[in-house]
């Protein structure tokens, strides 16, 4: 607290005048201290999207030197260029993770041509030449904890019907369901994944009557994507049905029916950044990766979690970390019959054709719109 | 005889001296009780923020280094205000006749979506013709949502304050239709949205700071609704019908024009609202604009009893608040809800303040009952 620009005996010591405060100095000497900022656009402990970027806020805390400022429930207009500019302006911040998609494009974008020096760090965008230099996205191919997700899965039912809680219809939401779709058929040929889409990212109370919908038509397995899986995970387990997890680690809501999930490596992630940063090296605008970067993991298997499920999960988990495992292969057909990747053609996770992806895989019962 | 004279004058001098008396104590009291509220409600948040072991003086200096300490922070303010302003008319206005309108945010969509459709629809028209078509199309379309309430409550009796709010969900829904099909941008993978209006018809901030003209619009349109509702034939009839609709139908007033007039011009303001938000802000039309500034304004509109010009400073003050917001979050540590919890505070204080005119012995008025 000694370096906090803002402490209240700063204000006693120059007076109760506060009509003067427009001109108190908001950035101190911070002599060695980074000051990082982290903008969630939901709560940071929802046990989902939020909570795994928090988790690696929480891991920078740790490192010496390291400031982390945090805002939550900032919401993808002005707002959050106001608040960037706040972090930049009035604590200091050096580097910045705004970490909700919708930040990007405009907001990100605009206020890092405003602010030339500081860095800033998003997750998910997808960042062009023709984005401001100071700017950087980076993102996890998560599809990959699906896929393993989805062997543990296929495994673990027994009516072979497997269900999918998700918020839209997008490139990366349908690439996890079809991650999970294909690696469940991988282990149980039979199995099939039925879907539903809630239309947006936070929706508690549709996600706890889809989840129902779906244990009513006998799935026995559960998991989604959806901002905060908590809804999905707690009335699954409460209605008997196993579930996967999604984002963070969900073991703690489920003990009993929670198999394994696909989880966010951020707290690996980030000091790495960080410690790029600190040392005047370059972040690389550009970042994505996998099982093999460590940017994504796979949830420890629950005790009900078979002993040929692990087996074989395992092995393609340590496949896909030595880069030897291709998911996305052809012949791939889709649930209207259409080949979608020709037999002979790997679409490895780099790929751009995978981040457009518009179909659902064959197994999936479900639409796309 | 000659002595009636010199009492008449007298008492007239007397009476207009007492008038005058009344009168600015009516100013003060309406200045004073308000004030009172927020102090107490401020007061109460420090009460609460002490419960949870954080010391309420920094509270009161975050917050007000947060929201009007330094320039930035005025224009951190200042730019959350500006929607509000606008929100907040969309049901000041139609209280004028004594109708709660609720539905700001539905209004605000569809001036984004008009807006936004206009602009695609002239691409190549000069920045100027496009920004007129916008805030036309958006004044139109919102215009039109909320007098669709006000013919529902005056042709089928259907309660205003329901329909409105109804109507906000038809209208996220339609954006989410239109957004996610018709409209949608195909580059647009991740994040479904309409195309861009382009850079060259973006509104842009008021010169020398970096609040957009959202802002100043508002302030037009609080001051016009002021004469309107005051200055105006037009608008002692609405305050009459508000007063009492049979008075007014006996006095031969229309009171269907009125309504489905006020409730346009209220839609309008709302649409004009959304018309800014896409061209000085997200430059397109998504899901983003549903940020809850129309809910937001109701809770403006009710601080300001309805008044326009109050509205102005009110809507700065709940600016304020949004704006050290953040502040608070990353200075104490308190939860994005705590904001909640003192608008709350303030909204509760103000609404019981009512009780308070005319009751304070220091404003009492001589022939007061």
């Amino acid at each position: 607290m000694t370096f906090d620009p803002l402490s209240r005996r700063r204000l006693l010591r120059g007076t109760a005048a506060l009509t003067v405060a427009t001109a108190v100095p908001l950035r101190a000497a911070y002599a060695k201290e980074t000051t990082i900022g982290f903008i969630y656009v939901g709560s940071r402990d929802d046990y989902g999207y939020n909570q795994a970027h928090a988790q690696g806020a929480a891991a920078l805390k740790k490192l010496p030197d390291i400031k982390v400022v945090e805002e939550e429930k900032v919401p993808e207009t002005d707002a959050v260029e106001k608040t960037m500019e706040s972090m930049i302006n009035l604590d200091g911040a050096t580097l910045l993770f705004p970490t909700s998609f919708g930040y990007y494009n405009p907001h990100m974008i605009k206020v890092a041509n405003k602010y030339p020096k500081p860095r800033f760090e998003h997750c998910g965008g997808l960042w062009t030449d023709k984005d401001p230099k100071n700017a950087g996205s980076y993102f996890g191919y998560i599809d990959e904890a699906q896929y393993v997700s989805g062997i543990v899965a296929g495994h673990s039912t027994k009516s072979g019907k497997l269900g999918f809680v998700a918020a839209k219809p997008i490139p990366q939401v349908l690439r996890n369901i079809n991650a999970f779709a294909m690696g469940a058929k991988l282990a149980n040929p039979k199995a099939s994944l039925q879907v539903i889409f809630t239309g947006d990212w936070s929706m508690p109370v549709k996600e706890a009557e889809a989840t129902n919908s779906l244990i009513d038509q006998g799935v026995d397995v559960v998991t989604c994507h959806v901002d905060g899986p908590k809804t999905v995970v707690e009335n699954a387990a409460r209605r008997g049905a196993m579930v996967c997890g999604y984002h963070v680690n969900q073991a703690t809501l489920a003990p009993k029916a929670y198999l394994t999930g696909a989880e966010w490596n951020w707290e690996a992630l980030y000091p790495r950044f960080v410690k790029m940063f600190t040392a005047g090296e370059t972040i690389p605008n550009f970042y994505r990766g996998g099982l093999k970067e460590g940017l994504v993991k796979v949830s420890p298997y629950g005790a009900i979690v078979s002993e040929a499920a692990r087996k074989q999960a395992d092995d393609v988990k340590a496949k896909l970390t030595d880069g030897s495992y291709v998911i996305f292969k052809g012949p791939l057909v889709d649930n209207k019959g259409k080949t979608v990747i020709a037999s002979g053609i790997n679409r490895g996770q780099t790929d751009p054709e995978l981040e457009k992806m518009d179909y659902l895989v064959d197994g999936v019962i479900g639409a796309t719109s | 005889m000659k002595s009636d004279v010199p009492i008449a004058l007298d008492q007239s001098e007397k009476s207009s001296r007492a008038a005058l008396r009344e009168q600015i104590a009516g100013a003060a009291e309406i200045v004073a009780i308000p004030t009172l509220a927020l102090a107490a409600a401020l007061v109460l948040f420090g009460i609460f923020v002490a419960l949870f072991g954080k010391n309420p003086l920094d509270l009161y200096f975050y917050m007000y280094q947060g929201a009007f300490g330094t320039w930035f922070s005025w224009q951190n303010t200042l730019t959350r205000a500006a929607p509000l302003i606008l929100t907040a008319l969309c049901t000041a206005l139609p209280a004028q006749l004594g109708m709660v309108i609720i539905g700001g945010e539905g209004a605000l969509l569809m001036g984004a979506l008009a807006a936004t459709s206009a602009a695609l629809a002239l691409p190549g028209a000069p920045p100027f013709a496009v920004q007129v078509a916008m805030a036309a199309a958006g004044m139109i379309a919102g215009g039109l949502w909320i007098a669709l309430s006000g013919a529902l409550r005056q042709y089928r009796g259907v309660n205003e304050t329901i329909s409105s709010l109804l109507l906000v969900y038809v209208a996220l829904a339609l954006l989410n239709h239109l957004v996610e099909g018709p409209m949608r941008d195909p580059t647009s993978l991740n994040k479904p949205s309409t195309s861009e209006i382009g850079a060259a018809n973006m509104i842009g901030t008021i010169p020398g700071t970096d609040v957009h003209w959202g802002f100043a619009f508002g302030i037009v349109a609080a001051v016009l609704a002021y004469v309107l509702i005051y200055h105006t034939v037009f608008g002692f009839a609405a305050r009459v019908a508000g007063g009492n609709i049979r008075a007014a139908k006996v006095v031969g007033l229309n009171v269907s024009r009125l309504i489905l007039i006020i409730c346009f011009l209220a839609g309008a303001a709302a649409g004009l609202a959304g018309m800014v938000e896409v061209a000085a802000v997200q430059g397109r039309t998504n899901a983003n604009l549903a940020a809850g500034y129309g809910f937001t304004g109701i809770l403006v509109a009710f601080l300001a009893r309805h008044n326009p010009l109050a509205i102005i400073p009110v809507a700065i003050l709940l600016g304020g608040i949004g704006a050290s917001g953040g502040l608070l979050q990353r200075r104490l540590g308190l939860p994005d809800a705590s904001v909640l919890v003192l608008q709350g505070m303030i909204f509760i204080a103000v609404l019981a303040s009512d009780s308070l005119y005319g009751r304070l012995p220091i404003f009492a008025r001589k022939g007061a009952a």
